[in-house]
Formats: C-alpha cells, structure tokens, sequence
C-alpha cells in the first residue's frame, strides 16, 4: 500500500502566524499540531478572530507560516515554491467559501470544467462529462448551463461544493460553507457536503460558528486565541 | 493557454462598453496614423518624382580647385624653415570645361543609368507684343531623355519633331499660356543682343510651378550660338539606378572628377526637411491618439482587477498559477490589440482609398489635380509596432498588479 494513503491525509507541527507589523501586530496562529485521517469530517469552530479562517489558509497553501510543518499526502508542503504550491492546490486540495466565488461570465458546469481543463489531465468532453456527474451529485443535474445569476444562493453555493471535487481532491477546506444560506439550505448542504466525503473517501475541514453543524462533524477542534483547547 | 484566453473573452465581453471606447480608440488612431502617413508620403513621394524627373538624381556641376593657405615657420635656431597647412578651401569655376572627357567619366560609374549635358542660360522670351523673362535649357534630346521624364512631361506637341528639328523649341505650359503661344507657332529667344527665332514643336509640364513658367528647351548646339558659349557645359545631369544612394555616390564623383556634385538630397534639402517633420508631426499626432485609447484601455482593465479580485482569488485558489492570471489580463488587452488594429487596417485602407479620387488643385512645388497617396506595407506596420507598444504597457500594468492579488487576503477580506 502507498505510504501517502496509510498516514493522515494532512498533518501539522507547530504552525505560527503572525499578521500585520508594528503596533498592529498580532499573533495568530500559535502553535498549531493538527492531523487528519482520510474520509473524516472535522470542524473547527470558536470566536471571531481567533485564527480559524487563517489557519484554513495555510491549510489550503493560500498563504505561508511564519513557522511550523504542513504534510499533505505525506509530502511536505510548507516549504514549496510558488508554481509547486499552485500545481498541489490545484491537484489535491479543493476549496468551499462563504461566498461562492462563481465566475458569473461561466456556466455552472464551465465553472466545475476550468480546474479540470487547467490541470490538462482530460479533454474539453470529458470535463464537461465529471462536471454534469459531480452537478448531478449536489442535485444541480438540471442546472448544468446556468449561469451564476440564474441560481439561488444555495445552488450557487452546491455549484461550490461541486467545484471543490472537481479535481478529485484529498483534502476540501471549507471556510464558513453556509455562512451565507438559512437553516434548511445549510443542512442540506452538510449534508451533502457529508455524504459526499464518505462516499468519496475524501477528507474535509469545516470552519463554522453553527456549533450544530459542527457537531454533526466526526471531529471539532476548539479554537480559541491562536490555539486549539484540550 | 486555451482556458485563459477564453476567461479573458468572457471578462473583456462583460465591459462590453468600455471595452468597445478602448477598442474605437485604438481602431481609429491605428486608421489615422496610416492615412495620415499614406497622404504625407504621398506628396513626398510625388514631389520626389516630380523632382527626379526634371532634375535627375545628381548634378556635375563646377568645376573646382583644392586651395591651402599656410604659413613658414622657422626653428628656434633659425637654422630650418618648415610650412603648416592652415586651411584647406576651394575656388571654383563656373561649369564644365571639356564635357565630352567628363561625361565619359560619369558613365563609367556603375550605378549610373544615362548623363547628359545640359548649357543653360537666362534669356528673354518674345511672343507677338508680349516679352517674359526666362531661362534657355539647351539639351540633346536623345541624352536628356534618359535622364529625365521629358518625354512623358510633353503636355502638347511631339518630342519626335522637336529631336529632329534643329530650331525646335519646348515650352513650359504655364510660359506658353502668358505667351498665347502654340505648337507650330514661332518665338523669338534673346541674349546680350543676339535674337534667334524658334519653331514650338510641344509644350511640356513637369509640374514644377516656377520650372514651367520659366522654362524652355532648345538643342544644345542652338543653345550655344544663342549663349555664345561654343564649348562649355552648365552641368550633366545624371540618373542613377538607385535614387537613394545618390548622395554617396555624388561624393564619389566630386572626388573622381575634381568638380562640385550635387545629389537631389542635398539640392531639395529644405524642401525633404519639411516633408520630413510634417511626417513627423502626424505620426506623434496619430501616436497621442493611440495613447490616449491605451489610456483609456489602462483605466478598464484596472478597475476590471478591482472588481474580479474575488474572481481572481478563486482562480488561484483552483490551480491558476499567478502567470496565469497575468496572462489572462494580458490576453485582454491582445484582444482588444489584435481586433483594433485590424479593424484599423481597415478603416486606413478605406479612407486612403477614398481619399486618393479627391479633387484637389495644387500648383507649386509640384502640381496635382488630385490627393496623392502612398500604399506602403510600412505605415501598417508602424501603426501596428505603436499601438503594439502602448497596449502592452497599458495592458501590463493592470496584469502585473492582478498577478500579486493575494487569494488570501482577497478571501479574508469579503469571508470574514
């Protein structure tokens, strides 16, 4: 069996990260050890500013501790260069935000197709053929050619969902995924986002302040000043 | 590659408005720089033909001597005495000596295509009760032909009969029409009291204002009983194979031949100098113009980076490298490079056709009834090398600052 596949999917070893300079600076992240298994869901959840959409940044190689280790897949990733750092995002992490983030110009399966084509790994017609699967899977198979502005804010956001396993991703970071629906389309949401991971073997990190959803998680880790509490 | 430039189309097409200014900007700067050029090189070039063709590319004209003034010094010791050459200079002599040695020398050059000698004189020019001031050209026909375009500047008349008349006379068109003068009429040609009488074989126009209202030619034989000048020459007039190297080579000749050689550069050398800046001026007019569409084009696609910062952060987020995103935005503005110069193209074409049948009547330095234009592949490629220029500075700008969009901030920033 492949090393990468017996570990956790993503480890880390003492992240620190400080933002801003002079008197604005502030320490937040402080020694973060974080490891997580293959096909789990885990939450992070604490107040505003403690560190959790920071610390889901460094996860997701978007920005860069100050110190500490990022293993992802078993491969160190903190230290890579920028264009080895954009070819691992792009490869084995997918990413679900507040905001949907569609391109309003695309369509919903244009907007799952451009990771797919940029990683060159299919053609044009493949593409298009994951992009109705994984559409059809967040219930939005009847919705392949709308655009952006066509859709509810909970279709936007499963358009989202779906974008995130476009590439068939190791590790979904998920960063306050239904900060933006109600109640119901936020369960339903979870849900799916659950479901999927199970089905899929597929691992994913949720940054939430909805402590039920968090609870749905199989883990939560608390956060509070830069640290997660025991 | 294909990815960004497709999201570069669906972005660029989303400002359709502001796109479409920057895009008029450049179609019409790009358009009018070519017209502009085509009209300016025209009349340059039209005025360069008109003088080649009356001219020739180069004149042997006086005849010179080196002169060095010095001075003796003597030594110290008085002993020894020793000169120092203090200035070199020349005295002339007014035309050529012995034109049949020179003008055999002339064609031995090898970029040289005909010479021919020319005496000229000033004369007075009678016509019935009416007498104009002018100038005698003698020439032999067969020569000067082949150094100038007289044979396609004869308006009325037939140079044949005027090669084989021996008293035959050509008159310029604007001297015979203060004369009332026509082929098969006769005038008289003065100088220093001796009148000779002439038969008008053809009138010619070279388009030259002051050359044809002051103008004629004659045989050169007859030219020298009525010059009473039986053995020298007042220039050869020569034409060369390639105009443009006539000035080089007119150093050659004066070196060769001892007497003071004249390009038509440096003959019409004022003349080129404003056509010159009048080139000039356009082209930065048509540039500013050009400047002011990329600055237009600058101000969109920035404020496209600020409004898609989010869009960008995504891209990053999803595996676009930051070369990517530079090249996305760069992409835009070739879109916009590539369809405005083309649609300039165009419209230049367009324009300079049209422009080419206008009526106009210029009489001057040279004479046309119409717009003269030149077509040269080179104006298109000029307008292109400028907008070229502008656009990607207007285009990198913006892309290189979208390129250092940092996703995490970005995501931070809107995500709380």
């Amino acid at each position: 069996m492949n090393d990468s596949l017996q570990g956790p999917v993503l480890e880390t070893r003492g992240l620190h990260r400080t933002l801003g300079g002079g008197a604005d600076k502030v320490h937040v992240l402080r020694g973060i050890d974080l490891a997580l298994d293959r096909g789990r869901t885990y939450s992070i959840v604490g107040p505003s500013g403690c560190g959790k959409s920071t610390l889901l940044y460094l996860l997701g190689l978007l920005d860069r501790p100050d110190s500490g280790e990022i293993h992802l897949a078993g491969e160190r990733v903190d230290l890579a260069g920028e264009a080895e750092r954009t070819r691992i995002r792009g490869n084995k992490i997918g990413f679900v935000f507040q905001f949907h983030f569609l391109l309003s110009e695309f369509s919903s399966a244009e907007n799952l197709m451009l990771p797919m084509l940029k990683q060159g790994r299919m053609d044009r017609e493949e593409a298009y053929g994951r992009a109705c699967h994984l559409l059809e899977l967040v219930g939005l198979g009847d919705k392949t050619g709308r655009r952006g502005n066509q859709l509810s804010g909970g279709e936007r956001q499963r358009v989202a969902v779906a974008r995130a396993l476009a590439n068939d991703p190791e590790l979904i970071l998920a960063d306050e995924p239904t900060g933006n629906l109600d109640f119901q389309n936020s369960l339903s949401l979870f849900e799916q986002l659950q479901e999927l991971a199970h089905e899929l073997n597929r691992t994913i990190l949720v940054v939430t302040h909805n402590l039920e959803l968090a609870k749905a998680c199989d883990a939560t880790f608390h956060m509070k000043d830069g640290v997660f509490e025991v | 590659m294909r990815q960004n430039i497709l999201i570069a189309w669906r972005f660029l097409i989303a400002k359709k408005r502001a796109m479409l200014m920057s895009l008029a900007g450049i179609v019409f700067g790009v358009a009018f720089f070519i017209f502009t050029q085509a009209q300016t090189t025209g009349f340059e070039d039209f005025f360069i033909r008109t003088i080649l063709g009356t001219n020739g590319t180069v004149r042997v004209q006086d005849e010179f001597q080196n002169t060095i003034t010095s001075m003796m010094v003597t030594s110290e010791d008085q002993d020894g005495q020793f000169e120092i050459p203090l200035r070199e200079g020349r005295s002339y002599v007014a035309g050529i000596r012995n034109p049949q040695q020179i003008l055999q020398a002339v064609r031995k050059f090898s970029d040289v295509e005909g010479a021919a000698p020319v005496l000229r004189g000033d004369i007075q020019i009678s016509s019935g009760f009416r007498t104009e001031a002018g100038r005698a050209i003698g020439i032999v026909p067969t020569e000067y032909i082949e150094v100038s375009d007289l044979e396609y500047q004869i308006v009325q008349g037939d140079l044949r009969v005027f090669e084989n008349t021996p008293d035959a006379i050509l008159v310029g068109n604007r001297l015979a029409e203060r004369l009332a003068i026509m082929p098969g009429q006769f005038m008289l040609l003065s100088h220093l009291g001796q009148t000779r009488r002439y038969e008008v074989t053809g009138i010619f126009e070279t388009g030259i204002d002051i050359f044809d209202k002051t103008h004629v030619f004659i045989h050169l034989q007859e030219a020298r009983r009525l010059l009473n000048q039986m053995e020298r020459v007042s220039y050869i007039q020569v034409m060369t194979k390639n105009p443009e190297k006539a000035p080089a080579l007119a150093r050659q000749m004066e070196h060769a031949l001892g007497h003071y050689v004249a390009s038509w550069q440096e003959r019409e050398k004022s003349w080129l100098e404003v056509f010159r800046v009048l080139r000039l001026s356009s082209a930065l007019s048509m540039s500013t113009i050009i400047l002011i569409a990329g600055l237009g084009m600058f101000n969109t696609l920035a404020i496209i980076v600020m409004e898609r910062s989010r869009e960008i952060a995504i891209l990053r987020s999803i595996g676009f490298s930051r070369h990517d995103v530079l090249t996305i935005f760069l992409f835009q503005g070739l879109i916009v490079y590539v369809l405005g110069t083309l649609v300039g193209f165009v419209l230049a074409a367009g324009l300079t056709k049209g422009v080419e049948s206008l009526p106009i009547r210029i009489r001057g330095i040279f004479s046309t009834d119409h717009f003269v234009v030149t077509w040269s592949p080179w104006h298109y490629v000029a307008a292109a090398v400028v907008a070229g220029i502008v656009v990607i500075i207007a285009a990198l700008i913006p892309a290189r600052r979208a390129a250092r969009v940092e996703p995490g901030d970005v995501i931070r920033g809107t995500g709380g």
